[in-house]
């Protein structure tokens, strides 16, 4: 997994509530067997019309938001179905940051599997941030994950939140089974310590 | 003091605490499906690993199958996918249940049916509904697909320790009310997010006189207000439906099984961070009438007008919904026409939901203009009904008849939904677009989707069933 240790880029925010994980990569895109190639279908039925052109006034087709790899979301983010291809279709599709008020918990879970930072911020500190952002008034943002600091390129700066152990993951870019395998002595303890009818079957 | 029913299903589990709050949590029953393991088996080839307990494993597919000839899939795509596990499955010692096996059908309905899940197991699945099995005081939930690997390399999983909350159900249901109102009246009063980062425990006077299938409804839909799982302690009722399936223990371990289980309650001075009281005896029958499942309320009601919403911010939601749903404010629930009807889903496809659609649409014909459809939930659940007939009364009725499978619920298979029409569906999920492009799923309970087939729009199942109907 790539680490993620320091972050800048461009922001692109999305005022919608409870965006769940059907918008972000519909089901006719989860067929395939891999995990890469997800982006180009990110968010399709709200990105194109139906008849395939890109659809104008969503928040991604916006000229301002092209190259964004920063998203700043709202309440409830991610929610409904556990499907990772959410995550790597945004991962794929460039955004290495989310940020919002709340996520579902899945879909947080599934972030950090894939090198995507997920970041918790107040309510009100979104909603000023989504207003001055709309005005115009800042662009871009680095995300510092070592310092666990967010900047905007207006010069706010703000503290967040990370659990520890997803943390260090992330920054060495860890792969948790490799972490589990190093508990193998107390897996297997566990286990011979069972109850025969645990295994039945 | 004392420990709720998650509790002790968590503490049995854990192999190795850490001191930043992660625990390994051992994992006894890794179920799995087409859609969400191809990448973690591949992952798995990648790395050279195993999968660590085979027997603790087992797939089956779903999602993809068609519900009308199961084997003839053309999706080249889906194809790809379903033979994808056929060979994950063999490569790496895995029981299937696949398209030939009289055992296949949608995942949260085979493992109970098969007696894979167990009270007090811990049981995970790429799949958000696992939070299903709870309803036999199992702790079930969802994971993503790293995980999937995660658990097939190690049979076990990082977690956070989550918060309980215990919702106490209190009262009876009036006839014609089952579970799926009771859970869709909890969420829209609460709303879609008010369980996140939460272990539900169901307690309350209500559970004791549910059935398994519908316990199993209510938690199924714990995950749509964003609980990790729900669960409900076993009681009587759990251990007579377990008793005698093809996994379950038998002999001397059953009775060794069966002492533990009853350990398996909330002790009386247990402490949970959240409590809450959900009074059922005067509840309606509940539709959605938007698109998140807590957008709905009782069927004598109306469409909601934005103007009323609180914030500005829900008032949009609301106007957003409406739109894409094509409802005007004011508009009265129960004449809202309907063109399609799926009795189907993890939530609602077991015996017992079909009995109840059955009954009601028996000697009655589908109206006019609407398409009506059942899908089993299983193998198992599509035999059984058939031995009961319920098929021919379906039949008689106008509905299609189909084999088991996901279907209409997400519509990766052929059954979609057309572009602005309307389904009355007894499934989990009405997000924009989860039936098919531009479809308008409204959810409600097998009855109400049973009476609104016969009536063409929704209708209060518990009049009609009284006064019948000539629609
Ligand atoms: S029936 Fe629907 S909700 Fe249940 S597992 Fe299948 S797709 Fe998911």
């Amino acid at each position: 997994m790539e680490p993620l240790v320091k972050h800048e880029g461009k922001v692109v925010c999305m005022n919608r509530l409870n965006v769940d994980t059907d918008q972000i990569i519909p089901k006719q895109f989860l067929k395939r067997i891999e995990r890469d190639g997800f982006g180009e279908f990110l968010f399709y039925d709200w990105r194109y019309e139906a008849d395939g052109t890109p659809n104008a006034e969503f928040e991604l087709n916006t000229a301002r938001a092209q190259g964004a790899t920063i998203l700043l979301a709202d309440e409830n983010f991610g929610c409904g179905s556990s499907r990772e291809h959410a995550v790597w279709a945004l991962a794929d599709y460039g955004f290495r940051v989310v940020i919002a008020p709340s996520f579902a918990d899945i879909f947080f879970n599934n972030c950090f599997k894939n090198g995507v930072l997920p970041i918790v911020i107040p309510s009100d500190l979104r909603k000023e941030l989504a207003e001055t952002h709309a005005k115009g008034q800042w662009e871009r943002a680095t995300v510092d994950l070592e310092a666990q600091v967010i900047e905007t390129d207006c010069g706010q700066r703000f503290q967040f939140e990370v659990d520890p152990h997803k943390r260090y993951m992330l920054l060495n870019g860890l792969d948790d089974i490799g972490l589990t395998l190093q508990y193998e002595d107390d897996i297997r303890a566990y286990e011979a310590s069972r109850k025969a009818y645990q295994f039945v079957y | 003091m004392g420990k709720t029913l998650f509790e002790k299903v968590w503490d049995a589990h854990v192999v190795k605490q850490l001191p930043d709050g992660q625990a390994l949590l051992y994992i006894d029953l890794h179920l799995v499906h087409e859609v969400t393991s191809p990448q973690a088996f591949a992952g798995l080839r990648f790395a050279k690993r195993a999968v660590r307990q085979p027997a603790q494993t087992f797939a089956t597919m779903d999602h993809n199958v068609p519900t009308v000839n199961p084997t003839d899939v053309r999706d080249a795509i889906a194809k790809k996918q379903i033979e994808t596990l056929m060979e994950n499955c063999r490569e790496f010692n895995v029981s299937l249940a696949g398209l030939d096996s009289p055992f296949q059908g949608i995942v949260h309905v085979i493992g109970p049916e098969l007696g894979l899940t167990l009270p007090g197991k811990t049981i995970v699945c790429g799949d958000s509904h696992t939070s299903t099995h709870g309803a036999f005081g199992a702790l079930a939930f969802g994971i993503g697909t790293s995980e999937v690997e995660h658990v097939l390399a190690t049979q076990c999983l990082w977690q956070n320790r989550p918060k309980t909350m215990r919702i106490r159900l209190n009262g009876s249901l009036q006839s014609g009310i089952t579970a799926k109102d009771v859970i869709l009246g909890l969420i829209a009063k609460y709303g879609v997010n008010f369980g996140t980062g939460y272990v539900v425990e169901y307690a309350g006077t209500l559970i004791p006189q549910l059935s398994m299938e519908q316990r199993m409804t209510i938690c199924n839909m714990s995950i749509e207000f964003g609980a990790r799982a729900g669960m409900m302690a076993p009681d009587e009722t759990t251990i007579a439906y377990v008793k005698g399936r093809q996994h379950a223990p038998a002999g001397e371990a059953w009775e060794a099984a069966v002492t533990e289980w009853r350990t398996l309650v909330s002790d009386a001075d247990a402490q949970f961070d959240l409590d809450i009281e959900f009074d059922v005896n005067a509840l309606e029958p509940q539709v959605t009438w938007g698109t998140n499942p807590g957008m709905g309320g009782g069927v004598n009601g109306i469409v909601p007008d934005p103007a009323d919403a609180a914030t500005e911010t829900e008032a949009r939601a609301i106007r957003q919904a409406l739109e894409y749903m094509g409802l005007e404010p004011g508009t009265k629930i129960s004449e809202i026409p309907i063109q399609h009807v799926f009795i189907g889903s993890c939530t609602n496809a077991r015996i017992e939901d079909l009995r109840l659609a059955a009954a009601i649409v028996e000697g009655r014909k589908v109206a006019a203009g609407v398409h009506a459809m059942v899908v089993p939930g299983s193998k198992q659940v599509k035999q059984q009904a058939e031995e009961e007939g319920l098929h021919k009364i379906f039949l008689a009725a106008g509905f299609e008849w189909r084999e088991p499978g996901c279907s209409m619920c997400l519509g990766m298979n052929p059954d979609i939904i057309p572009a602005g029409e309307r389904c009355a569906s007894t499934s989990n999920r009405n997000f924009e677009g989860r039936q098919g492009r531009g479809a308008r799923t409204h959810l409600v309970s097998p009855a109400m989707a049973a009476a609104a087939a016969i009536a063409g729009h929704f209708v209060d199942v518990r009049t009609f069933q009284s006064e019948g109907v000539t629609a």
